[in-house]
């Protein structure tokens, strides 16, 4: 259970708020690095921490993008497809990580290792095209760099915990 | 909490140990130019940075090399020699308006909260989401002390006790710099109680989004800050009333409190040595799409479209020329490659007076291959995704939007279609929308059929696109969400 395992960092998360729903979206987060994704069972769990009505907790984790209700991979790849990206680039990454890892943008691997998505805005239009990957930014991505890039998040998932919600560092 | 320089990343933003990540995809500021997108090219127009100060100088984000560099020194002379209302009316002389696009003035915002209702809280919005903005994100990544300081002051002049920074649930990396920013700070006892001996208490916490652009609308923010979902109040009453925790709360943008301790340090007849009578200072500004040198460029408020597309940016890549700017982020009506629109002034009131509008303060510039038709969907496809569903005007017309321009886009227009657009887009603007984003989608649409109504009519007449541009159509399942199982991967190990 969450509230066992990781009860220092959920007090420290709740003092920061003098109202404890506050700490919705962090916990959705802690849940979801614990858990791969939120199911209902997970976000429960969200909910009887915070003492909220369950909807409540569901009501958020399905409006925010970054809260996945849906099982992802190990990493989630979130290409910008927005403007200005799709005319510098953009386009041409989706299409080369559809074939790379041989699924179509939605879908996640069936040995569960790649998600790949396509995203809105991510503020990173000067490094087009652009993506991230569980929200590290990775610049300048072209498609001969893909199987680099792939490689090199391998190679990271090998060395350190990994966080599909970006709560630490792991490179 | 993990260290953000762990790793073999060293802490001048360069990756030290391990040179295969940052070199080939540059990712991150650690890896990518050390100083930012932009800050490798020289600046014309600017000798002394003010948003972007230091930017220069390696490790400023730590706290001791921000300190080296007169980092709290004026956070505490303004808190232990001068009145609180001093500030304000500094401020108020500066002329500083707020950077998040609406370029209200900052002291008279903070001019409107009660003196009597405790307490009160400043929240800053880095939910920087906006199609082309990622100037905030920069300040953040590089130099996150000086937004701490600015907080400090700010909140000081209001009588804010704590505040919130509500940093978009992207910026995963710069929620970390600046969660070690705060713990450096608290431990130097520059943040929490009795700050330098007086009796001003200001405690500071970083709250991540998760993801939802309507969370940049400061009363969608203030919604999700407290676990709700991100939909914007009605108004009244205003924060500066009823607010966060319905406290009294300002919402200030990165931007705008970085600016602050500058002000507080040189005074406002400084300040106001920068830029233009009614916009005084300086701004940074992201650019993006075709140009030369994409990047995050501070310029004195008042500089021309021209100046500084080709001037700063170094001007449209190679054998290709401007076709269209979108100037201040994805809502604003568009500028064209005429010189009536490259001459305007960088600021607030002469981008409204030419149609338009500085917004954020981000560009984005295409040339002649982009595609109106793709353009206009894209942008609209980016509203439709982040309309909160409140109201329906906007729930549906971006909706609708965008499914006109698909079909467009894709060979099945219809000459109806472009009054249609016409309608669609009256019938979301002018107050229709419970807030803004529904007549910011609108924008692409104005512009488009002002500007380009013969390319869009040839597009719809030859069922494809006249230039060529081919936009592969995308399924609803691709964009977030619906998560499907598909082939094993062939990377599989």
């Amino acid at each position: 259970m969450l509230k066992d395992k990781y009860a220092s960092e959920i007090a420290q998360m709740l003092a920061k708020y003098p109202v404890k729903n506050s700490a919705v979206i962090p916990l959705c987060y802690l849940a979801q690095d614990e858990y791969g994704y939120l199911s209902i069972d997970h976000l429960q769990e969200v909910a009887d921490i915070l003492q909220m009505p369950y909807t409540d907790v569901y009501e958020v984790a399905t409006f925010y993008t970054l809260l996945y209700t849906d099982p992802v991979g190990k990493w989630v790849l979130q290409v910008c497809d927005d403007n200005p990206c799709c005319f510098t680039g953009g386009e041409e990454l989706v299409a080369e990580l559809e074939t790379q890892l041989g699924i179509q943008a939605g879908e996640t691997t069936a040995d569960k290792q790649w998600t790949l998505q396509r995203v809105k805005c991510l503020g990173g239009c000067h490094g087009a095209p652009m993506l991230q990957a569980n929200l590290d930014f990775y610049y300048g991505i072209t498609p001969d760099k893909v199987p680099a890039l792939l490689e090199t998040l391998l190679q990271q998932e090998q060395r350190g915990t990994m966080s599909i919600s970006g709560r630490f560092a792991e490179r | 909490m993990a260290g953000i320089y762990e790793n073999g990343q060293g802490a001048d933003g360069a990756n030290s140990g391990t040179p295969q990540l940052g070199r080939i995809f540059e990712h991150g500021y650690p890896g990518g130019p050390a100083n930012g997108f932009g800050s490798e090219y020289p600046n014309p127009f600017l000798k002394q940075h003010i948003v972007y100060a230091n930017r220069d100088v390696p490790n400023i984000r730590e706290l001791a090399v921000y300190r080296q560099h007169g980092g709290y020194e004026v956070a505490q002379r303004v808190l232990t020699t001068m009145q609180p209302q001093a500030v304000v009316d500094e401020v108020k002389k500066s002329g500083l308006r707020g950077r998040g696009g609406a370029g209200f003035p900052t002291g008279v915002k903070w001019g409107f909260i009660p003196k009597d209702i405790f307490p009160k809280y400043l929240v800053c919005n880095a939910d920087e989401s906006e199609p082309g903005t990622f100037n905030n994100h920069e300040i953040i990544d590089l130099n996150p002390h000086q937004l701490i300081e600015g907080m400090i002051i700010s909140g000081f002049a209001f009588g804010a006790t704590a505040g919130y920074i509500y940093i978009r649930g992207e910026y995963a990396y710069g929620a970390r710099v600046l969660e070690q920013a705060i713990a450096e700070a608290y431990a130097a006892k520059l943040l929490g109680k009795q700050l330098w001996g007086t009796t001003v208490d200001f405690d500071l916490y970083v709250h991540r989004g998760a993801g939802a652009y309507i969370c940049g609308e400061e009363t969608a923010l203030l919604e999700s800050l407290e676990g709700k979902i991100g939909q914007p109040r009605a108004k009244p009453p205003f924060p500066a009333v009823a607010g966060l925790y319905a406290k009294p709360t300002v919402i200030n943008n990165v931007e705008t409190l970085t600016n602050v301790p500058r002000i507080m340090q040189h005074g406002a007849d400084w300040y106001r040595s920068f830029g233009t009578e009614k916009s005084p200072g300086t701004k940074a500004i992201s650019i993006s799409g075709h140009v030369k040198r994409p990047g995050n460029y501070e310029v004195p408020l008042g500089i021309t479209v021209r100046q500084f597309i080709y001037d700063v940016a170094g001007g449209i890549r190679d054998g290709h020329e401007l076709k269209f700017i979108v100037p201040g982020g994805a809502s604003s009506p568009w500028l064209i490659n005429k010189p009536e629109h490259l001459d305007v002034l960088l600021t607030w009131d002469d981008m409204a007076a030419a149609g338009s509008m500085l917004g954020s303060g981000a560009m984005i510039v295409l040339d002649e291959t982009t595609c109106v038709v793709a353009a206009s969907m894209k942008i609209d496809e980016f509203f439709k995704h982040e309309s909160c569903g409140k109201c329906t005007p906007c729930r549906e017309g971006t909706h609708f939007l965008t499914k006109v321009w698909e079909r467009i886009e894709h060979g099945h227009g219809r000459m109806s279609d472009i009054p249609l657009l016409d309608d669609l887009g009256k019938q979301m603007s002018g107050g229709k929308c419970f807030c803004l984003l529904g007549p910011s989608a609108v924008a692409p649409v104005t512009s488009a059929l002002k500007f380009f109504s013969d390319e869009i009519r040839q597009h719809i007449e030859l069922g494809r696109c006249p230039l060529g541009y081919n936009h592969p159509p995308v399924a609803a399942h691709a964009v977030e969400g619906g998560v499907h199982t598909g082939a094993t991967s062939v990377l599989a190990r």
